[in-house]
């Protein structure tokens, strides 16, 4: 099981467009990737469940995978959270 | 309407696949035998004719009764089959309303629509920048998965744009706020097309169907426990919960086989068809709607009523308009009340084409309100607020200003009133201003007025006075201060005066307040009968026909199967109409007619002969009727009136 902890950037959290963008980019890895925050674990492409986790700007996740692909998958993620998305406007233009 | 995407090819026959009583989104639509030739009759109550594809609102399903688990129907495999063409065809909807939202095309220029096949002529979902409020909701961002989409429709839509009798579409500031509100517009679809697509939401729905419940149930469910947990977060996830509730209503309407609820944003100008429609619903309409059709309503109802303040053809009491398939191209009259079902394109163009002549023929008329020998008659507007004013009246006959606060949960300040008001005294000669009229078909819910068995004839209008005395002497502050700012006259009457000892404690709490010319609305026949006496105590008289034809005849104004009883030509109401006009003629005061009657050219010249000193309306109405009394002499207007009181 690979992991790798990371502290949310985007300014209004992982609400809104940055979730929105997180789950895009999960969903298009392939790997199955989970956000854990305290006893909470969701799917990372499952927009509802990374709502659900009410994560803030400044919120410690842990993102979770298994198998071939997962430190790639991983780092590509930790990437996306590590910067304010909500500054990123070009990125899905 | 060709190249119709087919969405529901791939949709189960589960054992609650295309029940009910519509034909749903899975009906073939325009390739079926009933998208042929037709016509119905309903009622017009608006006129102007237009032409375009029929898209109909849907109510929020109803979930029928659990159907037990057990019975040799149920197939638990085809629920959950059922459940994921559901989401798949909600989340498809709204992704093909995101794609269409990012490209806004022009909606002005005629010849781009004839660039068929171009994707730049595909028309954009440009509705969301003309609705109230932040964010389109999810029921107001889509509408039916098989209807007309924007995809492959190009020549169609594009042109009804530029159709549309408004014109004033125009503009460079405009086309930027389109595209800028688009993108933000097609985010938000995205963002909801994701929660649709969700595969916890998914994984969960189909568990429950699995485990026994019915397709419509098991998504209730689910979308229901997503949505609890969303508002328990508060804030922003608060908000999206409710964004939640308009996906569950649409893929429980598909797993159900109805339309999806919702007012419908397509992307393209069309004929909105409803059972009937709230203010709510009428407010958020955009300028992509050509005309409106209505199964229930009266010619007083409020669809009526919004219509002909847009100047959009209506027909309403239309048995038979919600079996007619989404994306079949219509014709409206809103004279005569026909709508011919299954015209081509083509077809549609020449209607529009048509009407917009017609439109510009009347718009050229001019000056104030005269018979054809010179009898002076005011013609005046009823508005809603600043922006319903237009040139060519001779100022404002009804100034609704419960339309400024009708979503308002807290009572509007005293300063925002005097702004509100100040506006329009500032933008027309005289303006007669109605008090706040609440009852329960248009509540105010700042008023926290409670529920009662028989609001029509409870607690409204003036009689609101009773309980909450504060709201009529702000307002009533609030007029005069705005009068005085503006150096206007302004004239304040109250609806539903009933007695004279009403009209007169009205009058004098007015002028207390600075108020120089105090009137009084004449809707309960009560009132008529002692019009004499109310002239003692006020100005002037401003007849609502539309009430005072429901109280006169015991006839709930949106009653569609009573339609015959609220109809302006009945004797009785002209006859109260007449007592009205003959104690102002006596008294030397005016008396107008506001009601839904003084717009229309046929009505307009018999009231005319019946006395009436000025006539209100909404603007549209205006060129008709000036048109209409400047072809008769008051002798043949008085005439007319002879004879329907015979």
């Amino acid at each position: 099981m690979a992991h790798r902890t990371v502290v949310v950037a985007s300014a209004s959290g992982l609400h809104a467009r940055p979730a929105k963008v997180f789950v895009q980019a999960a969903a298009r890895l392939g790997v199955p990737v989970t956000v854990r925050l305290g006893e909470k674990a969701v799917p990372a492409k499952s927009m509802l469940g990374v709502l659900s986790l009410g994560a803030v700007h400044g919120t410690e996740v842990t993102l979770e995978a298994d198998g071939p692909g997962a430190e790639e998958a991983l780092d590509s993620l930790v990437a996306l959270l590590s910067r304010d998305l909500d500054a990123d406007e070009a990125l899905d233009a | 309407m060709p190249d119709q995407p087919p969405p529901s090819d791939d949709r189960p026959t589960g054992p609650d696949a295309g029940e009910g009583p519509h034909i749903g989104q899975g009906s073939g639509i325009g390739r079926g035998p009933e998208a042929g030739q037709g016509r119905l009759a309903g009622l017009g109550v608006s006129h102007g004719r237009s032409a375009g594809p029929v898209i109909r609102m849907a109510a929020p399903p109803t979930l029928p009764p659990p159907r037990p688990a057990t019975g040799p129907a149920f197939d638990p495999e085809a629920e959950a089959a059922t459940v994921a063409a559901a989401l798949a065809a909600v989340a498809a909807d709204l992704t093909r309303r995101a794609t269409a939202a990012r490209r806004p095309a022009p909606l002005t220029s005629e010849p781009a629509a004839h660039a068929t096949g171009s994707p730049t002529s595909e028309p954009a979902a440009a509705h969301a920048a003309d609705t109230p409020g932040p964010a389109p909701r999810a029921g107001e961002a889509s509408d039916t998965a098989g209807s007309v989409t924007a995809e492959g429709d190009t020549a169609g839509p594009t042109t009804a744009a530029g159709d549309m009798a408004g014109g004033d579409t125009a503009g460079d500031a405009t086309a930027a706020r389109r595209e800028a509100a688009g993108s933000e517009a097609a985010e938000i679809l995205e963002a909801l097309a994701m929660i649709a697509d969700d595969p916890m939401l998914l994984e969960d729905a189909q568990s429950r169907a699995r485990e026994g419940m019915g397709a419509p149930h098991a998504l209730d469910a689910a979308f229901t426990q997503h949505r609890e947990a969303l508002a328990a977060l508060g804030g922003y996830l608060a908000e999206r919960a409710a964004d939640l509730d308009d996906l569950k209503h649409r893929a429980v309407a598909f797993a159900l086989g109805l339309p999806m609820p919702g007012l419908p944003a397509p992307g393209h100008p069309y004929i909105l068809v409803a059972a009937d429609l709230s203010p709510a619903d009428t407010a958020g309409l955009g300028p992509d709607v050509l005309a409106l059709v209505t199964e229930r309503g009266g010619p007083t109802s409020h669809t009526a009523i919004l219509a002909r303040g847009r100047g959009l053809p209506a027909v309403v009491a239309c048995p038979g308009i919600l079996d007619v398939p989404d994306g079949t191209v219509v014709r409206v009259d809103g004279g005569t009340g026909e709508v011919a079902i299954g015209l081509t394109e083509e077809q549609a163009h020449e209607v529009r084409a048509g009407e917009r002549a017609e439109r510009a023929r009347l718009a050229a008329s001019s000056g104030p309100g005269r018979t054809k020998d010179g009898h002076p008659v005011k013609l005046l507007l009823n508005i809603g607020s600043a922006d319903d004013l237009r040139p060519g009246a001779e100022g404002v006959g009804l100034f609704r200003t419960e339309f400024l606060f009708l979503d308002r949960t807290t009572a509007p300040s005293y300063g925002e009133q005097v702004d509100a008001y100040a506006e329009v005294f500032s933008r027309a000669e005289t303006v007669i201003v109605r008090t706040l009229d609440a009852g329960t078909d248009k509540p105010l819910p700042f008023l926290g007025l409670p529920a009662e068995p028989n609001p029509a004839l409870g607690v409204r209008g003036l009689r609101v006075d009773r309980l909450l005395p504060d709201v009529l002497d702000t307002q009533l502050d609030a007029i005069a201060e705005a009068a005085r700012k503006t150096g206007a006259e302004a004239w304040v009457m109250a609806p539903m005066v009933t007695t004279e000892a009403e009209a007169a404690a009205f009058a004098r709490r007015a002028r207390a307040r600075g108020v120089t010319r105090v009137g009084a609305m004449v809707e309960v026949p009560a009132a008529a009968l002692r019009a004499g006496r109310l002239l003692r105590e006020v100005d002037f008289l401003s007849i609502g026909t539309n009430d005072l034809a429901q109280y006169t005849f015991a006839a709930d104004r949106q009653h569609s199967a009573l339609a015959d009883l609220l109809d302006p030509r009945q004797p009785a109401l002209l006859e109260l109409v007449a007592m009205c006009a003959a104690a102002g003629r006596e008294a030397g005061k005016p008396v107008g007619v506001c009601g839904e009657a003084a717009g229309d050219p046929l009505l307009a010249p018999l009231l005319v002969g019946l006395g009436v000193t000025s006539l209100s309306m909404a603007a549209v109405c205006v060129p008709a009727v000036r048109e209409a009394l400047a072809d008769l002499t008051l002798a043949q207007c008085q005439e007319r009136a002879a004879q329907a009181l015979a």
